[in-house]
C-alpha cells in the first residue's frame, strides 16, 4: 500500500474511533455538557486533560522550534510543565472546594461583583483566542502534509472540521474521546522517536539515547551535533540561550504561571469528585505529559542531527562541507522533500545557481561560506514541520509516518475542541446567562454556545493564515495574557483574605494592558499584519530589558500584583463574609463552599 | 455545622509551610540548576549529558511529577491531623 493511502487508512481509524466514542456519551444537559456530571476517575482525568493539553504546539510545533533554539528550548519543556506544580498545590484543590464551574463565575462570587467577572471572562476570551490562533496554525500544517495541499487550504479543511468536532462533543464525549486521543496522539509520538534514537544510538529510549554516544563511536550525540551545529555557523546546540539568560528566565516562568491560569486546564479540575482528587489529578496529568516532554528534546536533537545529514552528507564524516560536491543535488533530493514542497512550508531557492542545496547559518561570519562561493541560505524549512517530517526524514517506515499524521491531527482537534469549548461556556454561560439575558432557556444558552464557537473558528482561522509566529510561539503569547491576568486574580483570590474587587479588577486590566501592549508593538493590533506600532517604543525589538514578547506575560503578571495590592489599600475593605468564604475554600472538609447550583 | 471546631489557623499555617518548601525544590531544580547555574554545571557530564543541560531538558519535569505526589501524599497527612479531611 502506498504512502497515501496507509495515511488516509490510519486517520480514518484514529477517528472513527473518536467519533464513536463521542455518539456514545453524548451529552445531555448544560451541566453534563460542560463538566461531565463531576465524576471521572483521576487517572482517566490526567490522560483526558494530557490529550487537552497537548495541542499542536507541543505535537507539531515544540520539537521543531527546540532544535532551533537549542537548550534555550528548555524554555518550552519547564515552563509547560512546571505550572503543573504550582495548579496541583495553589489552585485545583481551592477551585474544586470552590464548586463553580468556570473562572468568571470564581471572579463574580469571590469578588462580589459582576463586573470582576466580566473582567474575566474578556481576559479569557483573549488568551484563549490567540491560543486557538496558534492552534489553526498547526492544524494548518498537519492538513496540508495529510491531504497534500498548500497550507492555507490545509486551515479552511481544518476549521470545519474542528467546528464539527467541538460542537459534537461537549465535555464528557471530548474526557473519553480525549482519552483515546492521548493513547493515539503518545503513541504516534514515541514510536518515531524510539526508532530514530536506535538508529543513531543503539538505544531504544529516547531519554537514554540523547544522552548516548553514537552508534560505532566514542562521541556522544550530543557533543557531535554541537560540533556540526557549529560547522555551518549555527550557535553551539547544548549552551544556547534564548536571547539571554534573562529572557529564557523571564519565559519559563510566563508559561509556568500561564499554565496555571489558562481556563480550559482549569476547568479539568472541576471535573474530579473530590479535593483529594483534584491534587493527584495534575500529578497524573504531568506524567502522561511528561512522557511526550521528555521525549521532545530527543526528537528536537536527532531531527536536526539528521537534518543536517541528509542536507550535506560530508557533515557526520568530518570532511570538507564546503566543498564543490558536499551538499546534496536539488534534482535528486528525497521524496520527502517533495511532499513537503507542495504545502509552501519547505522551500528551496538556488541562490548561488549550482543546483545544490546549501543549508547554513547566513548570518555567521565566518568566510569560508563566502569563499566557498554559497550566497545565502538556500533551503527554507518552517520550524512547525519538524515533528511531521521526521519519520520521513529518518526513512522509517510508512506506517510509522501514518501514525504521526494521525497524532498531530488528533492533537490538533482535541485541544482546539477543548478551548472552544471554554469560549463557549465563557459566553453562553458567563456572559450571557449570567449578565446580558438571565431568563435564557437551556436550549438557548447551548445555541449560544454553538455560535460562539464557529465565530471563533472563523477569526482564529483567519489570525492562522498569517500567524504572528509558529505555533508553539503564539500559544506561549496566549500563556503570557493567561499569566497577566487570570493566574495573580485566582492567586489573590485564594491566598489573601483582604484582596477586594477594586484592587482585583484594577490588576488584571493593568495585567493583560500592559503584556498586550507589548505584544502588539511587536505583532501587530490583534495581530494584524502591518499595524506593528514599535516605532512608538525607539523601534528596537524586544526593548524591555532584551524580554521579547512572548515571555512578557512574566512581567504582566508582576504588574497585576502591584497594581492590585496597591488600589486594594486606597479603597474599601473586603466584606465580612466575604473573608469568611475564603477560610471556608482552604478546608478541604465540608460541602462546597459555594453553592454550585447551575 | 461542626466544621469549625478545628483548628483552622493551624492547619493554613501548615500548609503554608508544605507549599513553601515545595517551591523552594521546585524553584531550585528549575531556574536555579536550569537556569541560572546551567553554564556552570554544564562542564560536567551525565553520560553524553552535560549536566545543566540534562537538569533543563530532562531533570527538572521528572522532579516536577515527583514534588506533585509528595505534595498530595503529604498535605493528605495533614488533612488528617487536623481532622479536615473530606469524609
Amino acid at each position: 500500500m502506498g504512502l497515501q493511502a496507509l495515511t488516509y487508512l490510519v486517520v480514518g481509524l484514529t477517528f472513527a474511533i473518536y467519533i464513536g466514542i463521542a455518539i456514545w456519551a453524548r451529552a445531555g444537559s448544560t451541566s453534563e455538557f460542560y463538566a461531565a456530571g463531576g465524576s471521572v476517575h483521576p487517572v482517566l482525568n490526567g490522560m483526558a486533560t494530557g490529550a487537552d493539553w497537548m495541542s499542536a504546539a507541543s505535537f507539531i510545533s515544540m520539537a521543531g522550534l527546540i532544535a532551533a533554539f537549542g537548550y534555550g528550548g528548555c524554555l518550552f519543556l519547564m515552563g509547560w510543565t512546571g505550572g503543573y506544580v504550582l495548579l496541583a498545590m495553589l489552585l485545583a484543590p481551592y477551585l474544586r472546594k470552590f464548586g463553580k464551574f468556570t473562572v468568571p463565575s470564581f471572579f463574580s462570587t469571590r469578588y462580589y461583583s459582576k463586573g470582576a467577572g466580566t473582567v474575566g471572562v474578556v481576559c479569557l476570551l483573549i488568551a484563549s483566542l490567540t491560543y486557538i490562533i496558534g492552534q489553526m496554525t498547526g492544524v494548518g500544517v498537519a492538513f496540508s502534509r495529510f491531504l497534500g495541499v498548500s497550507n492555507a487550504t490545509g486551515i479552511f479543511i481544518g476549521m470545519g472540521i474542528v467546528f464539527m468536532y467541538a460542537v459534537f462533543g461537549g465535555m464528557k464525549g471530548i474526557t473519553y474521546t480525549q482519552v483515546a486521543q492521548y493513547c493515539v496522539l503518545i503513541l504516534a509520538y514515541t514510536v518515531p522517536a524510539i526508532f530514530i534514537s536506535l538508529n543513531l544510538t543503539g538505544n531504544p529510549l529516547p531519554q537514554l539515547g540523547l544522552g548516548s554516544d553514537l552508534v560505532g563511536t566514542d562521541v556522544s550525540l550530543l557533543s557531535k551535533l554541537d560540533q556540526i551545529s557549529m560547522d555551518l555557523g549555527f550557535a553551539e546546540y547544548t549552551t544556547n540561550f534564548r536571547g539571554s539568560m534573562l529572557n529564557t528566565f523571564v519565559y519559563t516562568f510566563s508559561l509556568m504561571i500561564g499554565t496555571a491560569g489558562l481556563p480550559h486546564v482549569i476547568m479539568r479540575f472541576f471535573t474530579v469528585p473530590t479535593v483529594k482528587d483534584a491534587r493527584s489529578s495534575a500529578g497524573w496529568a504531568l506524567v502522561f505529559i511528561a512522557i511526550l516532554y521528555t521525549t521532545a528534546p530527543a526528537v528536537a536533537a536527532m531531527a536536526k542531527m539528521n537534518l543536517l545529514t541528509t542536507v550535506n552528507p560530508a557533515i557526520m564524516q568530518g570532511g570538507d562541507i564546503t566543498a564543490a560536491d558536499a551538499q546534496i543535488v536539488y534534482e535528486e533530493r528525497p521524496d520527502w522533500m517533495k511532499r513537503w514542497e507542495v504545502t509552501g512550508l519547505l522551500k528551496f531557492t538556488d541562490k548561488n545557481g549550482d543546483g545544490r542545496i546549501q543549508y547554513y547559518n547566513d548570518k555567521s561570519k565566518d568566510p569560508k561560506f563566502a569563499a566557498a562561493g554559497w550566497a545565502g541560505n538556500e533551503l527554507n524549512v518552517n520550524r512547525d514541520i519538524m515533528v511531521l517530517a521526521n519519520p520521513e526524514i529518518a526513512l522509517l517506515p510508512n506506517w510509522v509516518i501514518a501514525l504521526v499524521a494521525a497524532g498531530g491531527l488528533a492533537a490538533a482537534l482535541s485541544t482546539a475542541a477543548g478551548l472552544l469549548l471554554a469560549i463557549s461556556s465563557a459566553i453562553s454561560h458567563d456572559l450571557i446567562k449570567e449578565k446580558l439575558m438571565p431568563d435564557i432557556s437551556e436550549k438557548g444558552e447551548l445555541m449560544a454556545g454553538k455560535i460562539s464557537m464557529a465565530c471563533s473558528i472563523l477569526v482564529a482561522g483567519y489570525l492562522g493564515l498569517n500567524p504572528p509566529d509558529f505555533a508553539a510561539g503564539t500559544v506561549a503569547i496566549a500563556f503570557g495574557l493567561a499569566a497577566s491576568s487570570i493566574f495573580p486574580a485566582l492567586m489573590m483570590g485564594i491566598f489573601s483574605k483582604t484582596m477586594n474587587k477594586q484592587g482585583a479588577i484594577a490588576g488584571m486590566l493593568a495585567g493583560i494592558g500592559v503584556t498586550m501592549l507589548y505584544v502588539f508593538a511587536h505583532k501587530g493590533i490583534f495581530f494584524i499584519k502591518g499595524t506593528e506600532f514599535l516605532g512608538v517604543f525607539g523601534g528596537k525589538p524586544s526593548f524591555f530589558f532584551g524580554i521579547e514578547p512572548n515571555a512578557f506575560g512574566a512581567i504582566g503578571a508582576l504588574v497585576n500584583f502591584a497594581v492590585a495590592f496597591g488600589v486594594k489599600n486606597m479603597t474599601p475593605a473586603v466584606p465580612e463574609d466575604i473573608a469568611k468564604m475564603v477560610e471556608d475554600v482552604r478546608i478541604p472538609k465540608g460541602s462546597k463552599a459555594v453553592d454550585g447550583a447551575h | 455545622m461542626a466544621e469549625h471546631t478545628h483548628d483552622a489557623e493551624g492547619y493554613w499555617k501548615a500548609t503554608i509551610g508544605l507549599i513553601r518548601n515545595v517551591l523552594i525544590v521546585w524553584f531550585v531544580c528549575s531556574y536555579g540548576l536550569g537556569i541560572l547555574l546551567a553554564p556552570a554545571l554544564n562542564s560536567i557530564q551525565l553520560g553524553g549529558y552535560p549536566l545543566g543541560f540534562w537538569f533543563a531538558q530532562q531533570g527538572s519535569m521528572y522532579i516536577f511529577i515527583a514534588l506533585i505526589f509528595i505534595y498530595a501524599k503529604v498535605i493528605g497527612n495533614i488533612d488528617k491531623k487536623y481532622d479536615v479531611h473530606e469524609d
